[in-house]
């Protein structure tokens, strides 16, 4: 069934190279009192099949960045290469979730899904299509539920059909922005560990923003800590060398997360 | 009745294990629904009461109007005739008598038996049309046969073929209004550079009153259909009414669409849909709301100026039906002027009735 391959993943780098490449990268926001420089000579590489989080405080320019890696935003100066590429607008390569489930609500689950599978398979018969579309939803828990309204859903079931959505279009790099943000700590975790595995199946690269020092730490290879605006940067990088697959329970036992977390919590505090 | 579910529930709130089941049985469905009830009856009676009190100022009113006529009358019959002439005319008029009837404001019943004698008066056209077309079926088959042009009924129109026709040119008129207007206002709404194109029509042609685009229509109609076979009034008024009330459903249709939320197009954007998706998949749907309200304002702006284009272009509909019986000046042409505006104006209601159920199926909660 995924045999389906989209021409997007062919000459890829093997793991561990670096995919993702950002150079000197300046973001201008023109405002009435003048320019407003979010973010100067910022870089940073991040390696193929890698998870990385990025943390820092409120109004840094982290969505800022993403977005302009999503390539919704233009880049005022510098530049983002993907895989030698030099990015220039969105498309389906990189998987974006937005903080709000922004699916469309008149739309099924599943038409939410298909919306994106129609678009990476555009040669595959109904039937494939269908299928890649409840593969994901089912990775998500969401089996039962696919012909219901999004409208109709809780917000934690839309975030996983935004999961799904993002999975479903096989991209290179899923970039997501405070995707659990919104949701009860309980929900949260169950998400973050549907995140984790669909993560270690597909073999991709995941950027993720959140404001949550556990779970940066959980989640991630590498945590990303960012300076103050104006003029952010990338502040510290913190290396998380927790085996995968990764358990929440022993990992909040183990004496490095305190480490971990205190190097965090240094850096915001400062 | 009010007092005692007072008491009954001052009761029940003394404490104990007992009360808790007297609630729970006695519970507090019961009493909403009898309250429902209760209030639903009053609302009721009270628009039953303005209706009365509508009828009876009414029905006063024009007996008042009538005895100011009717002095009139009799005082121009004893200026002429005499006391004689004026007791003769006084006499006529208590009798009823159509040839010294006042002119007045009808009352209620003069309305109630104008509708009943046009309702009878449907009866006769409709039996002489199916007459009619029984007895030319043979020859009509005929022509058929041949091609040619079969024989139409060219009688009076009854009031409720009337009906039939103003509501047809209505549904036309919105038909064609929404594939004028919701078309422009996506482009509009999508694009700034149309929308400066659009906006000085928009702004200039949008308060010009339907006479005007009477008119108008009226003129280019009448060049392009020279020598074409159609039927000239009911385009000219579908044209007309589509002109005058496609406005609303172009400017809430831009404003939808300019407004879609801002997630919805970066999804559109990360799947790069392509124009056709984005309009029918993202852009239509979430606009879809704001198009049902412009279209309601349409619907009923439609109806109301129908009535003034009719009566321009003499289409066989409610708005000349009104103009004919004001210059016809029958005894009961103003009781079935007024029969007809109360049709009008219940047509106009549950036109918008209509509206209102499709919108809110339409609008969908977040
Ligand atoms: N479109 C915009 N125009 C002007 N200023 C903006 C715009 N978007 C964001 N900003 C400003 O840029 C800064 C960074 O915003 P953002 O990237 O959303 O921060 P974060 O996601 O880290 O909270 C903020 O000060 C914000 O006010
Ligand atoms: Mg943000």
């Amino acid at each position: 069934m995924f045999e389906l391959t989209s021409s997007i993943r062919e000459n890829a780098p093997s793991m561990g190279q670096v995919m993702l490449d950002i150079v000197d990268l300046k973001k201008v926001y023109p405002t009435p009192k003048g320019d407003y420089v979010v973010l100067e000579d910022l870089q940073l590489q991040i390696k193929k099949e890698e998870f990385v989080t990025i943390i820092g405080h409120s109004g840094c320019g982290k969505t800022t960045l993403l977005s302009m890696i999503a390539g919704l935003n233009k880049i005022s100066g510098g530049a983002i290469v993907l895989n030698g590429q030099p990015i220039i607008g969105p498309g389906p390569d990189r998987g974006v979730i937005f903080q709000s489930p922004s699916l469309l609500p008149w739309m099924t689950a599943l038409e939410n899904v298909m919306l994106a599978v129609n678009q990476v398979y555009p040669k595959a018969t109904k039937t494939q299509k269908l299928d890649v579309a409840k593969y994901y939803l089912a990775k998500v828990g969401l089996s039962n539920d696919i012909n219901k309204k999004a409208r109709e859903l809780s917000q934690g079931m839309q975030q996983r059909v935004g999961i799904a959505r993002a999975f479903s279009l096989k991209p290179k790099v899923l970039l997501l922005d405070e995707p659990f943000g919104m949701l009860d700590s309980l929900t949260r975790g169950e998400l973050q560990d549907v995140l984790l595995e669909v993560w270690n199946k597909e073999k991709i690269t995941a950027i993720m923003i959140t404001h949550d020092v556990d779970e940066a730490i959980f989640l991630a290879d590498r945590v990303i800590m960012m300076t103050s605006g104006p003029k952010a940067q990338i502040g510290k990088i913190e290396e998380i060398k927790f085996e995968r697959p990764r358990d929440r329970k022993s990992i909040i036992e183990h004496d490095d997360f305190y480490h971990y977390r205190k190097s965090l919590i240094d850096f915001l505090e400062h | 009745m009010k007092t005692s579910t007072i008491e009954l529930n001052q009761k029940l709130e003394t404490p104990g294990i007992f009360t808790s089941l007297l609630t729970k049985f006695r519970g507090n469905k019961p009493k909403t629904v009898a309250t429902d009830l209760g209030s639903k009856v009053k609302n009721a009676l009270l628009i039953l009461g303005s209706i009365i009190l509508f009828f009876a100022f009414w029905h006063f009113g024009s007996k008042a109007l009538f005895n100011i006529e009717a002095n009139v009358m009799i005082e121009a019959a004893r200026k002429e005739g005499g006391d004689a002439a004026a007791l003769a005319t006084k006499n006529c008029i208590a009798t009823g008598d159509l040839s010294c009837k006042p002119n007045a404001l009808p009352s209620p019943a003069d309305v109630w038996n104008a509708g009943l004698s046009m309702y009878k008066d449907y009866q006769v056209l409709s039996a002489s049309k199916r007459k009619f077309y029984e007895e030319t079926a043979q020859v009509n088959a005929q022509l058929k046969a041949q091609g040619k042009k079969t024989m139409v009924y060219t009688g009076r129109s009854s009031f409720v073929d009337r009906i039939g026709k103003s509501l047809l040119t209505v549904f036309a008129g919105v038909i064609l209004a929404m594939f004028i207007s919701i078309p422009i206002g996506i482009l509009v709404g999508l694009n700034d550079k149309v929308k400066l194109m659009f906006n000085w029509i928009i702004q200039i042609f949008k308060p010009v009153s339907p006479v005007v685009w009477f008119l108008l229509v009226y003129m280019i109609i009448k060049t392009i259909s020279k020598n074409i076979e159609m039927d000239k009034s009911f385009i000219i008024c579908t044209v007309a009414v589509a002109l005058c009330s496609m406005w609303a459903t172009l400017v809430n249709t831009s404003v939808g669409v300019a407004s879609v939320d801002k997630d919805y197009l970066n999804v559109a954007n990360v799947l790069q849909l392509g124009f056709m998706k984005r309009i029918f998949k993202i852009i239509l749907p979430s606009s879809l709301p704001m198009i049902f309200t412009g279209l309601r304002v349409t619907v009923s702006v439609a109806w109301m100026v129908l009535i003034a284009i009719e009566l321009l272009a003499q289409s066989p509909g409610l708005g000349s039906f009104v103009w004919e019986e004001f210059q016809n000046g029958a005894s009961d042409s103003n009781a079935k002027i007024i029969f007809a505006m109360f049709v009008i104006g219940i047509i106009g209601f549950l036109l918008d009735k209509i509206m209102l159920a499709l919108q809110k199926t339409m609008v969908y909660s977040k």
